[in-house]
């Protein structure tokens, strides 16, 4: 699939959002890099140009709580409701069910292994396959973990 | 789920009213080998080539903000390596290129090469021609960090830059046949790097070999600026070497019958035949060469 990794918040770290992509073109995938800062609206430009599928969004900063959210809106207002959207970094418990409700499908932290990012996007596929929408847009309320 | 002709067709009609969600569909439609009716349209195509890290991109960045300031838009297809092991890949041109999404006026796509060989991708002049049909007619392509030998940029790009830089090898380098020979304008990049200096001497002293070379080895800096109006006069005012025809169509159908061969629906059991050594590399050309799939486009309509 078409990834577009990107880095939304100030934060300038990104051996986070480097490690996901390396576990992603390492399973067969195209990752797109954004590199640092990138705010929600370049995001979503970049996203729709690239024409990706997937979206994953890596953040250290605690800028989750509203970027993360920013994004999803503006990914369903662009006719991208399609995409699906992970993110990976440090985000507390308490924050998870927020963002699950904004429409992200997985949440990878610290700790987690890197190929478990190709077993959530295996099972998305296979669940769009069976017809079962998975996009940031749709009102599933299923999520990988 | 291939895309029927009409689909295409109809995406293209959207993209032409300036729907960039439809183009960017478009594009990838073509990148997979979708037939697409496009009539050329005026473009500009600049390839930009070089070894890896020279600061192709960086470069490319610093050329866009130009043409951005002066109100033009600029399309950018930019080809990075597929894992030869996986066959993923990290396509991190855009990076050096933050210039590209602070507005609208920039159109970028990332392609991975497939494995693809030249510095290129299958279609990618289809995918030239739907751009330019959609009012992108001011195109950038970056090959992948490529070397001498790789130079079917040629086959696609109106003017061909090759980027090089300080440390890179030495006059032997230069000496050799390849892309610095067909590149129409040549830059030596980092400048601001003290070296460059006897980069950008080794080139000239090998140029200066053939009687009437007049073509400018420019020395710039894609970080602090230096030189880069004068490359862009320079680029914007050559005009294409019709003598490079013979090199272009021959470019051209290499890498037409080669994206054939690969796209190729024999291709993987082929492999797995000769990774067996149940058949011998004649074999497969042969039972490939005899059932190819040319599509829609035997009528040579859409062959560049
Ligand atoms: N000192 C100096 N460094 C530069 C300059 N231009 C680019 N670089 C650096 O060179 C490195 C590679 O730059 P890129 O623009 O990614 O080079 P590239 O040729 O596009 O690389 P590939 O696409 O991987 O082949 C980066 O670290 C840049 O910051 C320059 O003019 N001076
Ligand atoms: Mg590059």
């Amino acid at each position: 699939m078409r990834v577009v990794v990107a880095k939304p918040g100030l934060d300038g770290h990104d051996r986070g959002a480097k490690v996901i992509a390396r576990a992603l073109r390492d399973g067969g995938h195209d990752v797109i890099y954004t590199g640092l800062r990138k705010s929600p609206d370049e995001i979503v430009r970049i996203v729709s140009d690239e024409d990706a599928q997937v979206l994953g969004l890596s953040t250290l900063s605690g800028a989750h709580e509203s970027l993360i959210p920013i994004i999803c809106t503006g990914l369903r207002e662009s006719g991208l409701g399609d995409v699906i959207v992970f993110a990976g970094g440090i985000i507390p418990e308490r924050d998870r069910k927020a963002l699950y409700e904004s429409g992200v499908r997985a949440i990878f932290g610290p700790g987690t292994k890197t190929t478990s990012v190709l077993d959530f996007l295996n099972e998305a596929s296979d669940r769009l396959s069976a017809g079962n929408p998975v996009g940031v847009g749709s009102d599933t309320g299923w999520h990988w973990n | 789920m291939a895309l029927e002709l009409s689909d295409t067709s109809n995406l293209l009609k959207s993209a032409r009213t300036g729907n960039r969600r439809s183009l960017a569909k478009l594009l990838t439609a073509i990148e997979r080998g979708q037939e697409s009716e496009i009539t050329s349209e005026e473009s500009w195509i600049l390839g930009v080539t070089g070894a890896p890290g020279v600061g192709k991109s960086t470069l490319i960045g610093r050329l866009i903000e130009h043409w951005q300031s002066n109100g033009e838009k600029v399309a950018i297809l930019a080809v990075d390596p597929s894992s030869p092991v996986s066959g993923g890949s990290f396509l991190a041109d855009r990076v050096r290129i933050p210039q590209a999404d602070i507005d609208d006026s920039i159109f970028f796509r990332s392609l991975a090469s497939k494995n693809f060989p030249g510095g290129i991708v299958p279609n990618i002049g289809k995918m030239c021609q739907a751009l330019s049909a959609c009012g992108w007619g001011r195109i950038v392509i970056e090959t992948v960090g490529s070397g001498q030998s790789e130079i079917s940029i040629v086959a696609f790009a109106d003017i061909v830059l090759l980027v090089d830089g300080p440390d890179r090898g030495d006059i032997i380098q230069a000496e050799k046949a390849g892309i610095l020979e067909i590149a129409d304008s040549i830059a030596i990049n980092k400048s601001d790097i003290p070296s460059s200096n006897s980069a950008i001497e080794d080139i000239r002293r090998s140029l200066e070999l053939s009687e009437g070379d007049n073509r400018t080895v420019h020395l710039v800096s894609a970080i602090n600026g230096d030189g880069i109006s004068e490359l862009i006069s320079d680029l914007e005012s050559i005009s294409p070497d019709p003598g490079r025809l013979g090199i272009r169509n021959r470019e051209k159908l290499i890498s037409y019958w080669v994206s054939l061969l690969l796209s190729h629906e024999e291709i993987d059991s082929q492999l797995v035949n000769l990774g067996n050594g149940s058949i011998t590399v004649r074999d497969a050309i042969y039972s490939m060469g005899s059932s190819m799939n040319f599509g829609g486009t035997a009528n040579g309509r859409n062959d560049d």
